[in-house]
């Protein structure tokens, strides 16, 4: 869906500009820095903030000129940090109330089901636990019936298990997609796991929007440590133990990965854990103890002093490989060029 | 007469109370510590005063008073009509205090959630805000009945004191001790005392309870 936004808020001690016109789909994470404008963007497009300017998605016009329509018709589901029930009613009361003025009471008892909340509708929600809470806070969500979900850190007050069990129904949510999902983060580790698409604030303004891929690497790496990003898919795993993760690229193998064959994951290759050879992949396979030979071909070579910056091109999909500018020369590495790529190690970027 | 005036108050004081007390737990409006300030004045006034200028302002003569006499043929100098907006007026800031903290403890968030999921503001107030405040809903309604129902200066100053219409216990006590009937006047007191003390264990215990839980 369309999303057409130029907003603006003026606030003594701060102030927030956004620009942007894009497609929205699946789940975009908005990223950066603590006080840079994150939640204040995510504010502004639920009308609980009043800024200037218009905003638009798909067919509703949200904000224009004297136009501002308010929060409540918005049809814009917020899942907060702190899941935010009301204390008054018990669980199944507060999915009532979303669904009441929605007209979707039919699909509370489905929605329960799948966020594992049926066996605590008549509970009052001051004994529900951090996890608990949140899911309930998801399904209120949903019942709204929602163009646009956004959802403001809703894991970052929650223990470890508890993000753990609802990591996956955001998934879920964003692979099915009921709505588009715009979700704030500063845990980068959730971003590269959940994000197509990445917002970056920075110091009061929406700096760049793109897709993650392109986005994650420079996110994840700092100045001495480049990498890349790969969507990988899990396989089942082989007798030996080794898991093969699949992409477009080929497959690399990796021990001890846990997770169903199938789910989709990103992992990260460091720059400097990337070897470069020419020669045949099944040659190369029996003289050297590594299992990650990936064929590619080179795009760019960067010499600086005495290393060398070589962009890969594995199936579609880029990889960077830091070696010494003397292999690059040896090598005789040229744009177009076919080589091998030997990848030492991976690490997961889940969290 | 007593208790007819202070249920009358206090119910009209809910009424007026809530908006008023809303509108200051949430605006940020300059002007909100000059209302915050006017709502506070009857509880440092001494209530002579209060009653003085309402007098004035009852006064057929004046233009209040005059439109009252105008639209109702009657005044509000010394009726029960004129006592219910001098109490209303008095025991204002005992409304609106405790339905002003109560609003300001429930915050933005629930009512920010509330509209989330497609409540209105009024819908929001009277889903959320409201059962969310009862405890200032009950100290409110409390705290303006003993109020009232113990209010002297303005009373004295506004309603007389004409039995059936304006005499209530604080002045029908005053009178009994002026006129050294002691007796019947401890007999009031003890009353008063006992009526007051009931209600506001009532309120502590009630209160005492929820924050025990």
């Amino acid at each position: 869906m369309r999303l057409e936004l130029d907003l603006r808020l003026d606030r003594p001690g701060f102030s927030f500009r956004a620009v942007h016109t894009g497609d929205l789909a699946g789940l975009t994470a908005v990223f950066g820095p603590s006080g840079s404008g994150k939640t204040t963007l995510l504010r502004l497009i639920a009308g609980f903030e009043r800024g200037q300017g218009h905003l638009r998605l798909g067919p509703s016009t949200w904000q224009q000129d004297r136009v501002f329509v308010p929060p409540h018709r918005r049809r814009i589901a917020t899942v907060f940090q702190e899941a935010r029930l009301f204390p008054h009613l018990d669980v199944a009361g507060n999915l009532n109330y979303a669904a009441r003025r929605a007209g979707t009471t039919g699909r509370v008892a489905d929605l329960a089901r799948r966020f594992g909340v049926t066996r605590l509708l008549d509970r009052p929600v001051t004994g529900l636990s951090g996890g608990e809470a949140q899911r309930v806070a998801l399904a209120r969500a949903l019942l709204t019936d929602p163009a646009l979900i956004l959802m403001d850190e809703p894991l970052s007050a929650l223990d470890a298990a508890a993000r753990a069990d609802i990591l996956p129904l955001i998934e879920a949510l964003r692979d099915e997609g009921p709505a588009p999902i715009l979700f704030v983060s500063h845990a980068r580790g959730e971003v590269a796991r959940l994000a197509d698409r990445i917002m970056l604030t920075e110091a009061g303004r929406l700096a760049e929007e793109g897709p993650a891929a392109d986005l994650l690497p420079r996110l994840l790496a700092t100045d001495t440590d480049e990498l890349s990003v790969l969507t990988v898919t899990l396989a089942g795993a082989e007798p030996d133990g080794l898991r093969p993760l699949v992409f477009p690229g080929g497959r690399l193998l990796v021990p001890d990965l846990p997770g169903p064959a199938g789910r989709s994951t990103r992992i990260a290759v460091h720059a400097r854990d990337v070897m470069l050879a020419r020669g045949n992949a099944a040659a190369l396979a029996a003289q050297v103890s590594a299992l990650n030979v990936i064929p590619a071909r080179v795009v760019k070579v960067e010499v600086q002093a005495a290393s060398a910056r070589v962009t890969l091109d594995c199936g579609g999909v880029r990889l960077l490989a830091r070696i010494t500018s003397r292999s690059a020369a040896l090598l005789d590495l040229a744009p177009g060029q076919d080589c091998l790529a030997l990848i030492k190690s991976v690490a997961l970027l889940d969290d | 007469m007593t208790l007819r005036l202070a249920a009358l108050v206090t119910g009209l004081l809910l009424l007026i109370g809530t908006p008023l007390a809303w509108w200051l737990a949430r605006t940020r409006n300059r002007l909100r510590p000059v209302i915050e300030a006017v709502t506070a004045l009857p509880l440092v006034l001494p209530p002579t005063v209060l009653g003085f200028y309402l007098l004035i302002a009852f006064n057929p003569r004046s233009a209040l008073g005059a439109a009252w006499v105008g639209l109702t043929g009657q005044t509000l100098t010394f009726s029960f009509t004129g006592l219910v907006i001098a109490s209303l007026i008095y025991s204002l800031p005992f409304t609106v205090q405790p339905l002003q903290a109560a609003f300001a403890q429930v915050g933005r968030a629930p009512m920010e959630a509330a509209a989330s999921l497609g409540a209105g503001p009024l819908d929001a107030f009277l889903s959320v805000a409201s059962p969310l405040a009862v405890r200032g809903y009950l100290s409110a309604a409390v705290l303006t009945f003993a109020h009232t129902l113990g209010e002297f200066g303005v009373v004295l100053m506004v309603g007389g004191n004409i039995p059936g219409q304006t005499r209530v216990v604080s002045i029908a006590i005053y009178e009994q001790v002026e006129t050294v009937q002691y007796a019947q006047a401890h007999v009031l007191s003890a009353i008063l005392l006992g009526i007051s003390f009931a209600i506001l264990l009532a309120l502590y215990l009630l209160n005492g309870r929820g924050t025990a839980r």
